[in-house]
């Protein structure tokens, strides 16, 4: 959670009046709030926390840290299944195979779009370590 | 330099650690503010690389680490009651309230939710009307303007069944305390970058002043901490204690101006606990009186919770830098990230945690041929 990344705006829209977009973190798509960067536009690179654009960032530093990122395997702890990971801090087996993305009657609500896409994220098995996020 | 060749660009890694070994003439003690830090100097072993005369010491900025034990039952509370869905991040489902997690809550049939932003929250309040939706608001200077902006939107639509558990808390009050310590050995700090990519570097220059120790405001990533270093060496060594960004990159003098006036609308300045360490002045916000409608302690009457941290846990000596990980008793035997005492080991950002992932084949003797003790078990030195 600690962690900010950056991302390529490809979209940019409204919501409830309030300005979106969305952002390619690697081969990872997430909705984005830019209201604290009103002015960002498609095809800048921003760094975004929790969901929310907070910086400007120039395309070849952005381009190095998600390189770097993937490698350490910092963007499957950022996009991965949340609650896999808890699992496997845990040390017990993963008790809700039925329901990977959230919690049971999360789908249809969509509460789990936080969780989904962690497919997408560039394979650095080596990188997973015990005691993850 | 076994590690240097890991490094993004080595040739540039080389340079920047000649140029700190030939320009240290005594011993430094730095800190390191932000725990994602602390995981690149562990990971990249960028502490052995450094000259013997420089020391990092460990901080206190890891979110998850600091949240306050009372803090943590009081989400066990909440997320236990049956009209409630509780979200939160994924970081908080390990971290140890008293005898239990919110992971376990949720094995319990409490409906625990992990959300990628705290507007997924509030999108879930608005799809389920009849149920209480609580977010769990942690975090630092980065985390605090995105859970303001959810608690502004909340009642500008007119969300009355969102709630927030707050317990955010401010990075420069910490570095006041740290530095008020009588056992205090820092001489710089190395500050947390996207701290200030929000709030700006106006913060630092009356620390650096007051205590005269050189603010170096660092990225995270391998180089960035070399060069934050090398910059705070240098200043040190010339008897300097000015503020300076090596990570202009991401940070701008006056920060994130529509963040900064968001957090001032939202929240106001309080006293706040600190996990292991105690109540440090100024150091965390709360919701202002505008928005207190939207504060979940209250609305869930769970004021009263009050939790004593485990004995035998030292994370607090961990956070101000008084202790490193592998000095404490219960380190790698009573305390794991399996079987975590405190924060500082469950998260993955602390300090315990980092030195137990990247640094406990060194620190555990090498077992005897034939003999397939397991790591845990085995006698740290």
């Amino acid at each position: 959670m600690c962690l900010a990344v950056p991302g390529r705006v490809l979209d940019i829209g409204e919501r409830d009046g309030t300005r979106m977009a969305t952002v390619a973190f690697g081969g990872v798509q997430k909705e984005v709030c830019l209201e604290y960067l009103p002015d960002l536009q498609v095809g800048e690179y921003a760094i975004v926390h929790v969901g929310f654009a907070l910086q400007r960032l120039d395309e070849e530093s952005a381009r190095q840290t998600l390189e770097l990122f993937a490698q350490l395997g910092m963007l499957q702890e950022e996009f991965g299944d949340p609650w896999e990971q808890a699992a496997q801090a845990g040390g017990g087996e993963w008790p809700f195979a039925d329901a990977p993305d959230a919690a049971p009657d999360a789908a249809p609500d969509g509460a789990a779009d936080g969780v989904r896409g962690h497919d997408a994220v560039p394979a650095v098995g080596a990188a997973r370590e015990e005691g993850g996020r | 330099m076994r590690y240097i060749d890991e490094f993004q660009d080595p040739e540039l890694a080389r340079r920047l650690l000649d140029d700190i070994h030939a320009t240290v003439t005594r011993p430094w003690a730095l800190m390191e503010v932000c725990g994602g830090q602390t995981h690149t100097i562990i990971r990249h072993g960028i502490d052995q690389l450094l000259p013997e005369r420089v020391e990092l010491i460990h901080g206190p900025g890891c979110p998850v680490c600091v949240t306050p034990l009372e803090v943590i039952d009081k989400a066990l509370e909440i997320a236990s009651r049956p009209n409630v869905i509780f979200c939160s991040f994924g970081d908080m489902l390990r971290v140890p309230g008293t005898g239990r997690d919110l992971f376990q809550v949720r094995s319990e049939g409490g409906d625990v939710r992990v959300v990628y932003s705290p507007l997924d929250a509030l999108r879930i309040a608005r799809q389920n009307p009849a149920r209480q939706v609580v977010f769990f608001g942690i975090g630092f200077e980065t985390t605090a303007p995105p859970n303001a902006m959810t608690v502004y939107q909340a009642k500008k639509l007119g969300i009355a069944n969102f709630s927030l558990l707050v317990s955010h808390v401010r990075v420069p009050p910490a570095i006041e305390a740290i530095m008020r310590s009588p056992s205090c050995r820092v001489q710089g700090f190395l500050a947390a970058g996207h701290v200030c990519s929000v709030m700006g570097t106006g913060e630092y220059p009356g620390l650096a002043e007051r205590h005269r120790v050189p603010i170096v405001v660092t990225g995270f990533e391998p180089l960035d901490i070399l060069e934050g270093v090398r910059r705070a060496v240098h200043q040190l060594e010339r008897g300097e204690h000015t503020v300076d960004n090596a990570y202009a990159r991401a940070v701008r003098p006056e920060g994130n101006p529509a963040a900064l006036a968001m957090l001032e609308d939202v929240f106001e300045v309080t006293d706040r606990a600190w996990r292991g360490i105690g109540i440090i002045p100024d150091s965390g916000w709360r919701l202002s009186a505008r928005y207190r409608e939207f504060d979940a302690e209250h609305r869930f009457s769970v004021t009263g919770i009050q939790t004593r941290e485990p004995a035998e846990c030292r994370s607090g000596e961990v956070l101000q830098g008084l202790l490193k990980p592998h000095e404490c008793e219960a380190f790698g035997t009573l305390c794991t990230p399996r079987n975590p005492l405190g924060a500082t080991m469950v998260s993955s950002e602390g300090a315990c945690a980092a030195y137990y992932l990247y640094r406990r084949l060194e620190l555990t003797p090498a077992p005897q041929a034939g003999t397939a003790a397991p790591l845990e078990a085995s006698p740290v030195v």
